[in-house]
């Protein structure tokens, strides 16, 4: 087990040095970072006084090794426009952004879990098709669209829910519906189709031929196997959620990263793109990490390094 | 518990390589009129393809003419509409079911290009991955697991940001990060040919091996990927939209995209709720009906996907 | 002896997409207390069917038991297993019948310990406490020949070979003694050696605990060193039910004859060449309306295009299901 979970973190680190190597290049070597990141009506002489500025004029291999020594640091240099350190600024707004994630993805994970126990355990039932009709609209619809029109129905026609901003908890209910309901799609979708899979599965036999009850069947035989593929994708979903939320959180005024994220690149603004770039890929290995631990802990075949 | 006997034929049959060409054509008409939601898929997809191709022939309109006096009109069927502009006009006065008749071709270009560029290449490295086995393999694969669990969609924002706003970005971006899903699944079903055995049964039976690659390899891959490559599409089609609402796909000014309609289309929001709602439907009907074809290709190509849903 | 099981024109169908799978069409048998009966037949033949329909372990739907009897004479008195309720039908299960299935790999759960899968069914059915079951289990595992049983109760399937896992299943087949225990070609999945090993578990396991077994095999060959009677079955229905001694010394069904002449035999003296049946399997989406088996028969004449034959004496606890009388080379006048 340790060797398992020191092969991930291994693997998470290399990786993340991947990560950082992409985020500098491609800053550097599409074209001029100077002109990039500058105004677009600036003179040659505030550019090139910029590129001094910034060490752009050093060899590309010096530039990389000052970025990650400081990367490391955890500084990503000023942010442009507000010209203070960017990376605390990241932090500052990474609680609004786990909020939403979060509240999406208990919503999700709430309806979707027993939805889809449902349609596995009686497939072609009511539950089931209200279930497969939700995951086939959670893929579809296209969730900043979505948002929009709830904005325009439940907050301007209706008033029940506040348009934007971060106040009570009434503010947090729509984009976190939004948000998650994608990820309930996949839910409902996955758990349906494990249960049915593991359902069929020789020794779920074997348990009804021991005389088991249903009850213990499905909780102690499948349901466990079900957790199996369910932590894994739920893993995956929370990352995608965290970069999910750049639009929905453009689209509320959510004060997180993701909104920080739209504003950032609207202002030009690299070092605070960079910075949320690294820092979100952080979180999302570390969260890859926290799920391997939660596999192997249902599953002995990790466990014991198989 | 189910006995082997009680196996739908048909999906073997369907596989059987024996079988020609019509014999399997048939075979998936079939399984088309069985599950109904297949066929709406179809059509759906269809009829995003034939807005595409003919819209200089469904629409006189213009869908980059400006035309201020005429501007903000609501859809034809409310009051003060016209049937000159069907899903009226935004705030420069520009046709909008003109420009979401165009919008399709954007649409439809981001996800095909994306997603040929995204399987060719995956197809590649997954089918190193599964030949080669051993550490390469192991290697490859830890990649493309890991690039797999990033934050995708930041990702995305983050290299369009650095590109540029221009279609064929838009295209390389998907086309680029979207390989690794075809290589994972591509790797998974050389593994499986590999394993079963027939593949070395031709080889000793003195088949050649371009022979091998397409009798025997090719067409057991294609199910699989045809799948993916439908759903991929879908998604695609659907990010490309996302970038064009965060400004960051082709300019508005350049071409209509259900993106850059979208976003041109929030800041009315309250007051002109048209321009923003019919990009969206139109995003929304074309994900709808690829997702449902591609959950009828899964069911009809994939057996071991038809047995665990029955 | 006493029947503990009796059998009669059992019918069950499976109703799929494709049509009505015939799999089992009217199926009739009994077995004595403390006897192995083995079930012979191809895949497809309705044997394993047959034997889960009537414990209700088939999937229903797409399955239906359309027909038949079967008296099981359990603790609770004689009683038809079919007419049972889904919690009668439990209690019979695990507890009175055991079942050994054919694949060790797939049959365990891959994420409980053997120790807690063996255990369950002994809290479940003798009322054990978690820790009466652990030391019973222990106990158990021993007598299956696993050794350091104490240690290995909480170890996964995954770290045992095949024939271990095989040896696990079986401890769960006989937790709760039952009268019968019901294996479904539990060595097929396994290497010859360990092949071996399990049918001399077997009958051991049979003189300890004087259990009736029946034994689903496609392979006669095995037959031998185990059963005392055979039914050998063919598309859905019994061709022939005979001893081991009278089936192999007087078949009376072209069927019988054409699967003992695919038998390998030491005693050959020249090394023939393996005789195999000709055809394939009637197709079980059709419904009968003849001998199924006289697509593929050197025998069939006229009547077996126009009639189902069912189970004719032809001695003493001998039947077959043929028209032809194979020992005069002419037809039967039945």
């Amino acid at each position: 087990m340790h060797r398992y979970l020191f092969s991930k973190l291994a693997q998470s680190l290399l990786l993340l040095f991947g990560v950082l190597f992409l985020v500098f290049m491609m800053v550097r070597v599409t074209g001029d970072p100077a002109a990039l990141m500058m105004p677009r009506e600036s003179s040659p002489e505030q550019i090139e006084a910029f590129r001094e500025e910034m060490g752009f004029n050093d060899p590309l291999m010096v530039q990389f090794g000052r970025f990650i020594v400081e990367a490391v640091k955890g500084d990503f240099g000023n942010s442009l426009h507000f010209k203070t350190p960017a990376m605390p600024m990241v932090v500052e707004r990474l609680g609004a952004t786990v909020e939403l994630a979060v509240a999406g993805l208990l919503m999700a994970m709430i309806f979707g879990i027993p939805i889809g126990l449902i349609g596995g355990f009686t497939p072609g039932g009511v539950t089931d098709n209200i279930g497969r009709f939700i995951a086939l609209m959670g893929q579809s619809i296209p969730n900043f669209w979505l948002g929009l029109m709830m904005i325009l129905y439940f907050g301007v026609e209706l008033g029940w829910f506040p348009t934007f901003g971060r106040d009570t908890w009434h503010s947090v209910v729509m984009p976190a519906f939004v948000l998650g309901l994608p990820v309930l799609g996949q839910i409902v979708r996955l758990t349906r189709s494990a249960v049915l899979e593991i359902r069929g599965e020789d020794f779920i036999r074997t348990a009804h031929s021991k005389g088991l009850e249903p009850k213990t069947i499905y909780t102690k035989h499948v349901l466990r196997n079900v957790a199996i593929p369910l932590v894994s994708v739920i893993g995956v979903q929370f990352g995608y959620m965290l970069g999910g939320s750049i639009y929905i959180e453009a689209i509320f005024s959510w004060p997180g990263m993701g909104g920080l994220l739209e504003q950032s690149i609207g202002w030009r603004d690299f070092p605070l793109v960079q910075a949320i770039a690294v820092f979100t890929s952080v979180i999302v290995l570390a969260l890859n990490i926290v799920t391997d631990m939660a596999y192997s802990i249902i599953d002995p075949r990790i466990r014991y390094g198989r | 518990m189910a006995d082997n006997t009680t196996t739908p034929k048909t999906v073997d049959s369907l596989l059987d390589t024996e079988k020609t060409f019509k014999e399997r054509v048939a075979y998936f008409g079939r399984f088309l009129w069985r599950d109904r939601s297949g066929v709406i898929g179809l059509i759906v997809f269809l009829i995003v393809v034939f807005a595409a191709v003919f819209a200089p022939m469904i629409t006189d309109q213009s869908p980059l003419d400006q035309d201020l006096r005429s501007s903000k009109m609501p859809p034809a069927w409310q009051e003060e509409g016209d049937w000159a502009h069907p899903f009226g006009t935004d705030s420069l006065g520009k046709d909008i079911f003109s420009r979401v008749l165009y919008g399709a071709r954007v649409s439809l270009m981001v996800g095909l290009f994306g997603v040929l560029i995204a399987g060719t290449l995956g197809m590649l490295i997954g089918a190193i991955a599964g030949y080669a086995g051993g550490r390469l393999d192991a290697a490859i694969m830890s990649g493309v697991n890991l690039i797999l669990s990033l934050p995708y969609l930041l990702f995305v924002v983050f290299i369009a940001a650095v590109l540029g706003r221009s279609l064929l970005n838009v295209i390389l971006i998907f086309g680029i990060t979207d390989a690794p899903i075809f290589a994972r699944v591509t790797r998974g079903e050389v593994l499986r040919i590999r394993e079963s055995g027939y593949v070395e049964s031709a080889v000793s039976a003195g088949a050649r091996w371009p022979r091998i690659l397409f009798d025997h390899i090719l067409p057991n891959l294609l199910g699989p990927l045809i799948t993916l490559a439908t759903f991929e599409m879908s998604r695609m089609i659907f990010y490309e939209a996302g970038l064009g609402f965060l400004g960051l796909s082709v300019p508005p000014n350049e071409y209509p995209t259900w993106g850059n309609m979208l976003a041109a289309g929030r800041k009315y929001m309250t007051s002109y709720p048209w321009m923003a709602s019919f990009p969206g439907l139109a995003i929304m009907f074309t994900s709808l009906g690829m997702n449902l074809l591609g959950d009828w290709l899964r069911d009809v190509l994939d057996p071991r996907m038809r047995r665990s849903r029955k | 002896m006493a029947k503990i099981l009796e059998v009669k024109d059992l019918v069950t169908k499976f109703y799929t997409l494709d049509g009505v799978v015939n799999a089992v069409n009217g199926v009739s048998f009994d077995l004595e207390e403390g006897e192995t009966l083995a079930i012979v037949g191809e895949s497809g033949s309705g044997k394993s069917v047959t034997m889960m329909s009537l414990l209700g372990l088939i999937p229903m739907p797409p399955g239906k038991i359309e027909g038949g009897t079967a008296h099981f004479t359990g603790v609770g008195g004689r009683h038809d297993l079919l007419q049972m309720t889904p919690e009668e039908l439990r209690e019979v299960r695990g507890g009175q019948i055991g079942f050994v299935f054919q694949d060790p790999i797939s049959t365990l759960n891959p994420i409980l310990t053997i120790g807690e899968q063996i255990a369950e069914t002994l809290t479940r059915h003798k009322g054990m406490t978690k820790d009466e079951a652990r030391k019973h289990t222990i106990k158990l595992l021993g007598q299956v020949g696993i050794p350091d049983p104490e240690l290995r109760y909480k170890a996964y399937p995954f770290q045992f070979s095949g024939g271990m896992r095989q040896r696990v299943v079986i401890a769960i087949a006989i937790a709760c003694t039952p009268q019968i225990i019901i294996a479904d070609e539990p060595t097929t999945a396994l290497d010859v050696t360990v092949q071996a090993q399990i049918v001399e578990l077997f009958k051991q396991l049979r003189e300890a605990l004087d259990v009736a077994v029946i034994w689903i095999t496609h392979d006669l060959g095995v037959v031998a060193g185990i059963a005392e009677r055979v039914l050998v079955m063919y598309g859905g229905r019994p061709a022939e039910i005979a001893s081991v001694d009278d089936l192999y010394e007087r078949p009376q069904h072209p069927y019988t004859l054409g699967l003992l002449g695919a038998l390998p035999r030491l005693d050959a003296r020249e090394s023939k060449r393996l005789v195999s049946i000709q055809g394939t399997p009637p197709d079980l989406l059709l419904p009968l309306q003849h001998c199924p088996f006289a697509w593929r028969c050197d025998f069939a004449f006229e009547r077996c295009w126009q009639e189902i034959p069912s189970l004719i004496a032809v001695g003493e606890r001998h039947q077959t299901s043929c028209f032809y009388d194979l020992e005069k080379g002419a037809p039967r006048d039945v």
